[in-house]
């Protein structure tokens, strides 16, 4: 265990995220979550932090999170799973899952739209 | 220890915005991909922090107690919603092929890169272009012309670089957001050209 002492980083990864190393939900940088439930007393205070930061009404994405949070990404995911899987947090439903040339298309018109 | 910022200090997502895509902005470090990002971002760009293994190498390793080390690697992001449904995240993303563990995820459902090239440095970029090569991420190449550089043909970039015939080379300002958007265009309307043809 002599690596801890060496990487403070590494170890208070592993004890804020009770002692996982990898999320169970495949996350990305950019999946948005919102928050449907308040915290709970038992919540550890990173879980507190992710709920108090995520509304409602607009999402954040996991890139967010981190930035918002200080936190690394692979830290805010494993959280995030855990919060998914309690039903604190939830992925806003599309409301529809478009094909790969479709999505261009659509990125291309928004920012056409943008450009003017 | 608790902190959170307050939500006002909070740039969240419209309400309606369902679905997220992201785009990278690849290359080499002084390049102007945080400047690229902050001039076309709707937000105030972030910084997303992450922790790398690497090894060692020139670190003193007398204790043996193995030959790598842990980095952080910052990343800039920004954001664009691009319609009331759909939200376009840009990451700044290092070159270096030390951050190849960073590239997996960053790699993984992007729909495409723009790859920024300083001509004073050109060769730089060859490793950048592999790596998305080599993940299969399709690209499009600004040059960032500095302000008081030598503008070079933009046929001279491409020869230099080595690109296929059909991948975009566009001269940009980064600073400016009229430029960054017009680069993206290029690049979207490269993706769907290619998406297209598969498609066919």
């Amino acid at each position: 265990m002599s690596r801890g002492r060496r990487d403070p980083d590494l170890v208070r990864s592993y004890v804020r995220t009770g002692g996982r190393v990898r999320a169970a939900h495949e996350l990305d940088l950019v999946t948005l979550v919102r928050s449907v439930a308040d915290a709970r007393p038992d919540h550890r205070p990173d879980e507190r932090r992710v709920l108090a930061l995520t509304s409602r009404r607009g999402a954040l994405s996991i890139a967010e999170l981190s930035a918002y949070l200080d936190l690394p990404a692979s830290v805010v995911k494993i959280i995030v799973s855990d919060l998914l899987d309690s039903g604190h947090l939830q992925c806003p439903t599309p409301a529809e899952v478009k094909p790969e040339l479709a999505l261009i298309k659509e990125v291309l018109h928004g920012l056409r739209a943008i450009a003017g | 220890m608790v902190s959170v910022p307050s939500r006002g200090e909070v740039d969240y997502v419209a309400e309606t915005v369902t679905r997220s895509v992201k785009i990278l902005v690849a290359g080499n470090f002084g390049v102007g991909k945080t400047t690229f990002v902050c001039g076309v971002s709707e937000i105030r760009p972030l910084r997303t922090e992450e922790t790398i293994t690497e090894a060692s190498i020139g670190v003193d390793d007398l204790a043996g107690l193995g030959s790598k080390v842990q980095t952080t690697v910052a990343l800039d992001f920004g954001r664009l919603t691009l319609n009331p449904q759909l939200a376009l995240y840009l990451f700044g993303t290092p070159g270096q092929e030390r951050f190849a563990p960073l590239w997996e995820e960053l790699a993984r459902g992007a729909l495409g890169a723009l790859v920024l090239v300083d001509t004073r440095r050109i060769e730089k970029a060859d490793d950048v272009l592999s790596a998305l090569e080599q993940r299969g991420v399709p690209y499009a190449v600004a040059v960032n012309e500095f302000e008081g550089f030598r503008r070079y043909p933009l046929e001279e970039v491409r020869e230099a670089l080595d690109l296929a015939p059909e991948t975009p080379v566009v001269a940009v300002d980064a600073r400016r957001r009229d430029h960054g958007l017009r680069a993206l265009i290029t690049l979207a309307e490269y993706l769907f050209r290619r998406q297209e043809a598969t498609a066919s």
